[in-house]
């Protein structure tokens, strides 16, 4: 009986040991990401690898890179919508922009973008409230891969149905279909919504403080992380953060391990929209 | 080797099969009971409001990290998965799986993973076959599986593609099934 307990801490040393082994080869740093989570996607590559085990695919990326650079494409993906959590959007143009407008210029950061989706709510939000032109979004994401995807500003048709109605409980004022560009299978957003986006690599993990700026949107992105890890993002993120500026995360996260919880003010719960103020 | 936590699994028909059983559980039920009923990707108070409404336990829906309390049921917010730690609560926002976000073949995996021989895993009505992998990984891992009468169940499929998926430990009608979870708490199961 006591193998089927075991078995599972058993499967988590693995998991350190490949953990530990992609860091030590590649420099690529997932020790600190969420367990559970992590395990997931680790155990969903052994079959695609054809491996029978997570030491099996440790030796595997320890001798193949292009194993390794699927393992990396696995792990550093994540799911996001357009508008997604409309709520969110809703509160941003209530709550956010009327601060935003009594500045002449803001810098606006998505940190963990991924492909992009949050980018092009942002901006399409932007250009409705005339806003677009005193903005510049910093879109950065760990994975060039996912950088280059979001980039391109192409995402399936298919999704655009969904993409419709979230674009409108988030005040969406105009034709949404007039944002993109649209094929049999996919489309591909205006490119007048990328002049004032800058993508550019950054990996949360490692990287330091590169500017400061008046909002910061991590939602969604540290649920992937341990929380000895998410203490050290909410630090950057912090420090990246001008006095009054606006932090928002997901829907379901928190500023229980920011070590500067009480810096923050909330501005609207349901939206986890923060302000720093001190 | 003592039960430390009861993950339920719902969908079709998974509101009235829900209250029946949370209304069954007293006040004083330690165990926490964490449920993943199929929902919309809208989020909204709704579903734990409805479920408060029969149940004597304090209901949320819990955050990224958030620690698994006894007392207390947790339901799975829209649109994300729900993971087990030992412990705590963790999020994702993983592709659906099996059609689904949040999932119930997550929910029990993952629980199967942190909680081992710990795990009560109750599979209900429901009209796609999640929760049949994860009931196979609870039973891997030593937990026990119980799943709703077919008959009784307003759609028999989910319940159905478990049972044909593992040797479960039970099948139940609704009413039966918080009476069991109050015995096996105290006693341990046969």
């Amino acid at each position: 009986m006591e193998n089927m307990a075991q078995e599972s801490d058993l499967q988590e040393i693995e998991i350190r040991l490949l953990l530990e082994g992609l860091h030590l080869r590649y420099g690529f740093d997932f020790r600190n990401y969420a367990l559970a989570s992590i395990r997931r996607r680790i155990g969903s590559r052994l079959e695609a690898e054809g491996v029978k085990s997570i030491l099996g695919l440790l030796e595997k990326i320890l001798h193949d890179p292009q194993c390794m650079e699927r393992l990396l494409l696995a792990l550093t993906v994540h799911l996001t919508s357009i508008f997604r959590d409309p709520g969110f959007y809703v509160a941003f143009r209530n709550r956010v922009l009327p601060v935003l407008r009594t500045y002449p210029y803001v810098r606006i950061w998505n940190a963990g973008c991924s492909s992009g989706e949050e980018v092009y709510s942002l901006a399409i939000l932007m250009k409705e409230e005339e806003f677009y032109e005193r903005c510049r979004i910093y879109a950065t994401d760990m994975s060039e891969a996912v950088l280059e995807r979001a980039k391109s500003g192409i995402y399936s048709l298919d999704a655009m149905k969904q993409y419709t109605d979230n674009y409108l409980k988030a005040g969406g004022k105009e034709e949404f279909s007039g944002y993109y560009i649209a094929d049999h299978k996919n489309v591909i957003f205006r490119q007048a919504l990328r002049e004032n986006v800058v993508f550019a690599p950054h990996n949360l993990v490692s990287d330091a403080s590169f500017n400061e700026f008046n909002v910061i949107l991590c939602r969604n992105v540290m649920i992937y992380f341990n929380d000895k890890l998410q203490e050290r993002v909410h630090k950057l993120l912090y420090d990246s953060l001008g006095m009054f500026g606006f932090l928002g995360l997901g829907s379901k996260e928190s500023l229980r391990f920011s070590p500067y919880a009480n810096c923050y003010e909330e501005i609207d719960a349901e939206a986890r929209i923060y302000r720093k103020v001190r | 080797m003592a039960f430390e936590i009861v993950a339920i699994g719902a969908s079709l028909g998974g509101l009235d099969a829900l209250r029946t059983i949370l209304s069954g559980l007293p006040a004083d039920f330690r165990l926490p009971v964490v449920i993943v009923q199929h929902r919309s990707m809208e989020g909204d108070e709704l579903l734990p409001k409805l479920l408060q409404e029969s149940c004597a336990l304090p209901i949320r829906q819990p955050e990224d990290k958030e620690d698994v309390m006894e007392g207390r049921v947790y339901v799975a917010p829209a649109d994300y998965h729900l993971l087990l730690e030992k412990g705590r609560f963790a999020l994702s926002t993983e592709s659906p799986v099996n059609f689904s976000r949040p999932s119930i073949d997550v929910l029990l995996e993952t629980a199967a993973d942190s909680y081992g021989r710990g795990v009560i895993a109750l599979v209900l009505t429901g009209a796609s076959a999640d929760g049949a992998s994860g009931a196979k990984h609870v039973k891997r891992r030593g937990g026990i599986v119980v799943v709703q009468k077919l008959q009784e169940a307003e759609c028999d499929v989910m319940p159905a593609a478990t049972i044909a998926a593992v040797c479960v430990d039970r099948v139940m009608s609704l009413a039966e099934i918080a009476p069991f979870l109050v015995k096996i708490c105290k006693e341990g199961v046969t």
